[in-house]
């Protein structure tokens, strides 16, 4: 598991090459910065512990920033896959039991099946342009921080046991 | 089709097979046997090029041909693969890409297996992947046999054979050879040939018609004999209750599936990050979504231009709709214009299924070596022996792959196809979720979600119309059809969810609080990801 890591993971906090620096930048702007310093204070309590890298994950999973991250996680992905999946399903629905509805026609040769049909695609294209944004906006500063901090604390309580 | 066609797409295609083997000898070159070389390529492609990559996983033989064929001569009930077929990438984007690429190492058994009692989890995840890899590769192999009927321009069996030999043969070699990187810049360079190609003849179709889509539509409408109703559902699906459930089944399989297709998960592990494997994804779905687009395009355009019963007479299921609408683009049969494009589109639906063929049968060796080899012998596998292993299962799924697409030859490609992702949906996919979002989920449960979906589906084929019972069925003289579905997707896949929930509930064991505790955090954050 730590076979890339085993270093000093500490000090190479953003060795993410593909990390879009310019991109990211933008998150820190809307207000919502990274809440990671929950868990170096975690890490400070449970350090002369030595509990086992078991204990870390629970330790983090139990943080206020790991919550967070995780509460932003879902809260972006619970409404938006109950708003793709029963708009996927009611189309296929109705266009196997509706196909009256479905033919009737809008402009020129253009249906309501066709505008459905395309209306797929605009949604698919929108969510995930909509996903990847919130993702980096919201998300990514604050794993990254948990990331190494959870990867330092499981390196000290390694440590401890040898 | 005259000789010249002929001369050319081989032409280009051996040319196709030159540069791909180039790249195989080129990248094995400084290779150094190690598993994260040969399953994930070093981990160190950048996000546009896994995109690429994943959208040239993606975008099959089956959809280049196949759907184009279907709009073609079904209209609007060829476009709802399309929608299914893309609209499933959300759920890979949301769902499964980062977090996949944070727990696992090589296949979808890794993530399962984190949190669970290792031995039966791999197994079992790993027949499922096995399973559904085979499924996919064989309705590859038909479609190669079938493109190269048509381009020799004649039903020959021995050509047929060969070819699906061949194409098996190859992509041994540039798996076993060349591992992930070879695989992965084979697809990417297949991407790119293929999105060319396809652009190329939509702007040709979108010239024919001054730019105009409504005359487009109107034209194919038409032309189709059907009217208006060519241009709404119903026309394929929209007989009796059977075919309308039969669809939404489909349907169901197509969206769900993907996230649960081996050869597409194992493509997050080429990338550093979670964080590139969701800008692949992103990638893919801009790549995917274009293509998917222009296919519509080009089905309507064949529709229009080449006309339902000229594509209905070259293939019945529609599949050279593609390859005869270039012929027409181009200028027509005896033309130097016609002759080139025709050549150029068959070598690209060439291109494609090699190029599939490899990814699928890198991801089946690994599960093979990685999951069952290693499970299933106890004894511990240096890391070099796992690679051998992986390298000889290669031979191995190629072997499977030849003889089955051998036999299946007469089988609809698109149906296997289905087939696949409804395997995947129903095995696959649940206990993917499960793993990472459930936190009471327990090895009975993992275990049963997978074989709950893959007993069930495997059965509703046996038992349904494709398999016996009507003219067109595999065996056409017996009888024991008692599911009247083709697809399985919609009853297998809620079949596969339940078993999980219910092996869970009804199993004994505690579920441990400490690896959810790990899972969840690895998927969130990608601590300790390799």
């Amino acid at each position: 598991m730590e076979k890339h890591d085993g270093g000093d993971t500490g000090e190479v906090r953003f060795d993410d090459p593909w990390y879009d620096a310019l991109a990211s930048g933008w998150g820190e702007l809307d207000g919502t910065g990274a809440p990671a310093p929950a868990v170096p204070a975690a890490r400070a309590q449970h350090e002369p512990r030595a509990g086992g890298a078991a204990d870390v994950y629970l330790e983090v999973q139990r943080s206020a920033a790991f919550q967070e991250v995780r509460s932003r996680y879902r809260r972006f992905v619970i409404p938006a896959v109950a708003v793709f999946f029963p708009w996927y399903v009611g189309y296929v629905v109705t266009a196997t039991t509706a196909p009256g509805f479905m033919a009737r026609p809008v402009a020129g040769a253009v249906n309501v099946a066709l505008l459905a049909g395309l209306g797929q695609f605009l949604t698919t294209f929108l969510l995930a342009w909509a996903y990847a944004r919130h993702a980096r906006l919201r998300r990514d500063r604050a794993a990254l921080d948990l990331r190494w901090d959870t990867q330092e604390l499981t390196r000290h309580v390694r440590g401890g046991e040898r | 089709m005259t000789g010249n066609h002929q001369t050319l797409a081989l032409l280009l295609f051996s040319a196709f097979v030159a540069v791909t083997l180039a790249i195989t000898t080129w990248v094995s070159r400084n290779r150094h046997g190690s598993e994260e070389e040969f399953y994930a390529g070093g981990r160190l492609f950048s996000p546009m090029e896994n995109g690429f990559a994943i959208s040239g996983d993606y975008m099959s033989a089956a959809s280049f041909l196949g759907v184009t064929g279907l709009i073609s001569l079904y209209g609007y009930d060829g476009l709802l693969y399309v929608v299914g077929f893309f609209v499933a990438w959300l759920v890979v984007l949301f769902l499964v890409a980062e977090l996949v690429r944070n727990c696992g190492r090589f296949t979808l058994a890794d993530v399962v297996a984190a949190r669970m009692s290792e031995r039966p989890v791999r197994i079992a995840a790993g027949t499922s992947s096995v399973t559904v890899s085979v499924l996919y590769l064989v309705a590859q192999m038909v479609g190669a046999g079938s493109l190269v009927a048509l381009l020799l321009g004649g039903t020959s069996d021995a050509a047929r054979n060969w070819t699906v030999i061949g194409v098996g043969a190859l992509m041994v070699i540039y798996v076993s050879l060349g591992g992930m990187r070879a695989t992965t810049w084979i697809q990417i360079v297949k991407a790119v040939l293929l999105l060319g190609g396809a652009v190329a003849l939509t702007v040709l179709v979108l010239v024919r018609f001054h730019g105009n889509v409504n005359e487009l539509l109107r034209s194919a409408a038409d032309r189709s004999g059907h009217g208006m109703a060519f241009l709404a559902p119903g026309l394929k699906y929209g007989g009796d209750w059977t075919a309308r459930f039969d669809f939404i089944s489909l349907g169901l399989a197509l969206v769900l599936g993907t996230a649960g297709l081996p050869h597409i998960l194992a493509r997050f592990y080429t990338v550093p990050t979670a964080r590139a494997a969701r800008r692949s994804v992103v990638w893919s779905i801009g790549l995917i979504g274009g293509f998917y687009l222009m296919t519509i395009v080009l089905g309507f355009g064949a529709a229009a231009i080449v006309g339902p019963e000229t594509v209905r007479a070259s293939n019945a299921a529609g599949n050279t709709a593609v390859p005869l609408l270039a012929l027409d683009l181009g200028g027509g049969a005896d033309s130097t214009g016609g002759t080139v494009l025709f050549a150029v589109v068959a070598a690209i639906a060439f291109a494609t299924i090699l190029a599939v063929v490899a990814g699928i049968t890198l991801a089946s060796s690994a599960s093979v070596a990685h999951d069952l080899y290693t499970s299933l012998r106890r004894r511990h596998a240096k890391p070099r022996s796992e690679v051998a292993v992986a390298r000889a299962a290669a031979v191995g799924v190629g072997v499977v792959a030849i003889a089955l697409g051998l036999l299946a030859r007469d089988l609809n490609v698109a149906f296997l196809v289905g087939l696949a992702f409804a395997v995947a949906a129903s095995a696959n996919l649940p206990v993917l979720l499960y793993s990472l979002f459930w936190r009471s989920f327990t090895t009975r449960g993992a275990v049963w979600a997978v074989y709950g979906g893959l007993v069930p589906a495997l059965v509703l084929v046996v038992l349904s119309p494709v398999v016996s019972g009507s003219p067109e069925s595999l065996f056409p003289g017996v009888d024991f059809q008692y599911f009247p579905l083709q697809n399985p997707g919609l009853v297998s896949i809620p079949l596969g969810f339940l078993a999980g929930w219910l092996g869970t509930v009804t199993s004994a064991e505690e579920p441990d609080e400490a690896k959810h505790a790990e899972t969840e955090v690895r998927a969130l954050t990608g601590a300790g990801a390799v």
